[in-house]
């Protein structure tokens, strides 16, 4: 009995069912990822999963036909007999051949095909060339040649990355600092004002909006850098606050009681010792918030509105899809931009996002 | 009782001390709000100024990062010129204080003043009382969002717990667990509007004459279908072709807490079932399942909250059309395309409410740990 050897699903069934659950979870970005690198009129023509190696008809020959055929009967090429309706369909011949009848009845030409591997997919990498330039490019069509302004997709990378350092540097700060206090500390109303924390961990910021929005103006603050950095800080810090406590409140005791028997001060504990202990916590919330802010859509669109250079990638793209949205070689290419950056970060650190989100599961 | 009789020297010497202390300290105050003060309007100057883009930008990160830490030093500096007991009660502040005034004024404080613009008319000007509220709870264009919003909890989180499940147990007894899990994981990496953008390329519909390059018309059409455009029509069903999307990127979040609790489960209690002669099935559902089920109650909490907030998914795949509008689209339509503050506003505070009952356990989770 394979069972009692501690194997509790047969392993085939588990192996299956998982490789099945992965494709499907892997084809949509693969879908995109492919897409991106194929040339425009491939992808208008044919999907994305041709490229992988299929059998097609190939042309090897063409004639005319004989002019004294009767082509309102039957005719026979190469084996494959058939009217003149069927030819125009094609016809398979008992070799493996194809006989297709290219054009109209009286001045068209035959062809024979034969089933041939598909050779090595178009690649091209004009797309992402398209959606990162900002100046114009020249656009090829079938016959016609247009410019147009490019996407501008660099300069997105840009503004999101200039959005994102602080938002993720600044709030991990203040809760590291607030966290301390809440752990290490002793001051009236610690508690009540740690509930507070754990109670605003899940109040959507939908309805923090609008009112922020409102002093944005009075202050000249929307459509900057600064306004999306405090605010992610604002909707950040219950979150880091949370984490980065409980992982400080399990700090050795010892430790600390010995820093302030050599006369220590807080502020010296804090920089000195407790932050280079907090790493794995710190680090687990800076990828946390790192997606979240340069994944984040809403936020940025409330507060930097449509000032233009300051739009992050985000913004770019969903304004892509609105404005070309069949533009698939565009899409594509500016949807795999606007992930590679995130994609890196989480598959080089995934271990601390997972002890995040393991340690935090609230937000 | 030597303190209720000093020596009248001994005392003006130490209240020349204090006032000193004081005059530095006062001092250090006004160079730390100077500080900030400089530090907020030079970001104004660096942002008007006609420097390169990434010149601006790569300034502006360190700008922010380390105007914040200066903050913070300044702050503590001036509170190390106070006396040792001043200093025990100031220094929580400058810990502490920073935190709470961001999160009161950037979510206690909207909250109250969200739920007062929702007392008043369109634009502000009139006192309407209850009435955003009860257009909220009866015109027909909000109960179709409500729908949505219970069609998104129901079927999103089912099915991410279902999935999780499924892919953790599986993982669990498979030799390829980390690769398995990393592909299941990866969508949590991408945003919901490039994720938007793969799904819109999945369900992209053409004319029945063209070549169909979206994924699901091709099969459909393969398998001697019409091709069907997903997102638009089969209303209401088109909603579950946007809550697909989510569960896709929801799972892997699901599977990685699942999949750390599956392993806590005692193996001696498994290995008894087993010798008992309980099938593998029977084991999944009676020992597995109920010793995870405080993880299945965390999960599901925090699934539901993500839903109900869901919002870049269906502005970019619909705009809130075809009868897809959820809570969050609803509220920035009224209130951002439609100008109305008063309904945006109160449907802001609907949200708000229906997370209560999640603040109110994550409260009590709180207290009992702390009670520990």
């Amino acid at each position: 009995m394979a069972k009692s050897k501690g194997n509790p699903f047969p392993r085939l069934f588990v192996n299956v069912t998982l490789i099945v659950v992965c494709l499907l979870w892997l084809i949509p970005t693969l879908g995109l990822f492919v897409s991106s690198f194929r040339p425009r009129d491939e992808i208008m023509s044919s999907g994305w999963w041709s490229v992988l190696p299929h059998r097609v008809w190939v042309t090897t020959e063409q004639f005319t036909p004989d002019p004294s055929i009767d082509r309102a009967g039957v005719m026979t090429f190469e084996g494959a007999t058939g009217t003149f309706e069927q030819l125009r369909q094609g016809i398979e011949s008992p070799d493996g051949k194809r006989v297709v009848w290219i054009g109209n009845r009286r001045a068209g030409t035959v062809q024979v095909q034969e089933k041939q591997w598909s050779g090595m997919p178009a690649t091209t990498l004009q797309n992402y060339h398209d959606v990162l330039a900002g100046k114009n490019v020249t656009i090829q069509g079938n016959a016609e040649e247009a410019a147009r302004k490019g996407e501008d997709m660099s300069d997105a990378f840009i503004n999101s990355m200039a959005v994102t350092f602080p938002a993720v540097v600044i709030p991990i700060l203040m809760a590291a600092f607030a966290a301390y206090g809440f752990a290490w500390m002793r001051f009236p109303g610690r508690k009540l004002v740690f509930a507070l924390m754990v109670a605003l961990l899940v109040v959507p910021l939908q309805i923090a909006l609008v009112p922020v929005l409102t002093d944005y103006v009075h202050l000249r603050l929307n459509g900057t850098y600064m306004s999306v950095w405090l605010a992610h800080t604002g909707f950040g810090l219950p979150l880091a606050v949370f984490l980065l406590y409980n992982y400080i409140s399990t700090l050795p005791r010892e430790i600390m009681e010995a820093a302030i028997v050599d006369g220590a001060s807080h502020f010296k504990i804090f920089w000195r010792l407790v932050l280079p202990l907090s790493t794995p916590a710190l680090a687990s919330f800076a990828i946390f918030q790192f997606l979240w802010v340069w994944n984040d859509y809403l936020v940025a669109l409330i507060f930097i509105g449509n000032v233009p250079g300051v739009q992050v990638l985000t913004m770019r793209l969903a304004d892509m899809v609105g404005s070309r949205g069949s533009d698939w070689h565009l899409l594509t290419a500016g949807g795999f931009v606007s992930m590679l950056l995130p994609l890196i970060v989480f598959f080089s650190l995934q271990r601390y996002f997972v002890r995040g989100l393991t340690a935090g599961s609230v937000k | 009782m030597t303190l209720l009789n000093p020596d009248a020297d001994e005392h003006s010497a130490e209240l020349a001390r204090a006032r000193r202390r004081r005059n530095r300290a006062l001092l250090t105050l006004i160079g730390g709000i100077a500080a900030a003060i400089v530090l907020f309007e030079g970001f104004f100057m660096l942002r008007d100024s006609q420097a390169p883009k990434l010149v601006v930008a790569l300034f502006a990160m360190i700008w922010g990062g380390g105007g914040m830490a200066i903050l913070y030093l300044i702050a503590n500096q001036l509170v190390e010129f106070t006396s040792s007991q001043w200093q025990r009660r100031l220094t929580p502040i400058v810990f502490v204080f920073p935190a709470i005034a961001f999160v009161v004024y950037f979510l206690a404080l909207p909250a109250v003043r969200t739920f007062i613009a929702s007392l008043f008319d369109r634009d502000g000007s009139n006192f309407v009382g209850l009435a955003n509220y009860i257009t909220v709870f009866t015109e027909p264009f909000m109960l179709t969002t409500f729908r949505n919003n219970v069609l998104w909890i129901v079927f999103g989180a089912s099915f991410t717990i279902i999935f999780g499940l499924l892919v953790a147990a599986l993982a669990d007894r498979s030799k390829f667990e980390n690769l398995a899990k990393a592909i299941i994981f990866m969508p949590m990496a991408i945003s919901l509007v490039g994720a938007g953008v793969i799904w819109k390329f999945i369900y992209a519909v053409r004319d029945p004459s063209d070549v169909q390059i979206g994924l699901l018309n091709a099969i459909v059409v393969a398998l001697g279908g019409e091709p069907q455009a997903w997102i638009a029509m089969l209303q209401p069903w088109n909603n579950l072709f946007l809550i697909v999307i989510v569960v896709w990127m929801q799972t892997g979040y699901a599977m990685v807490l699942f999949s750390a609790a599956i392993k806590s489960v005692s193996t001696d209690i498994i290995e008894a079932a087993r010798v008992d002669g309980a099938g593998e099935f029977k084991i999944f559902f009676s020992i597995i399942i109920p010793s995870i089920m405080g993880t299945i109650v965390t999960v599901s909490a925090t699934v539901i909250i993500f839903t109900l907030k869901i919002f870049d998914v269906v502005l970019v795949m619909t705009g809130g059309q075809y009868g897809t509008d959820v809570i969050a689209t609803q509220f920035y339509n009224q209130y951002f395309v439609n100008r109305n503050f008063g309904l945006g506003s109160a449907i802001a505070i609907v949200l708000l409410l229906t997370v209560i009952p999640v603040m109110v356990y994550n409260l009590r989770q709180f207290n009992k740990r702390e009670a520990l």
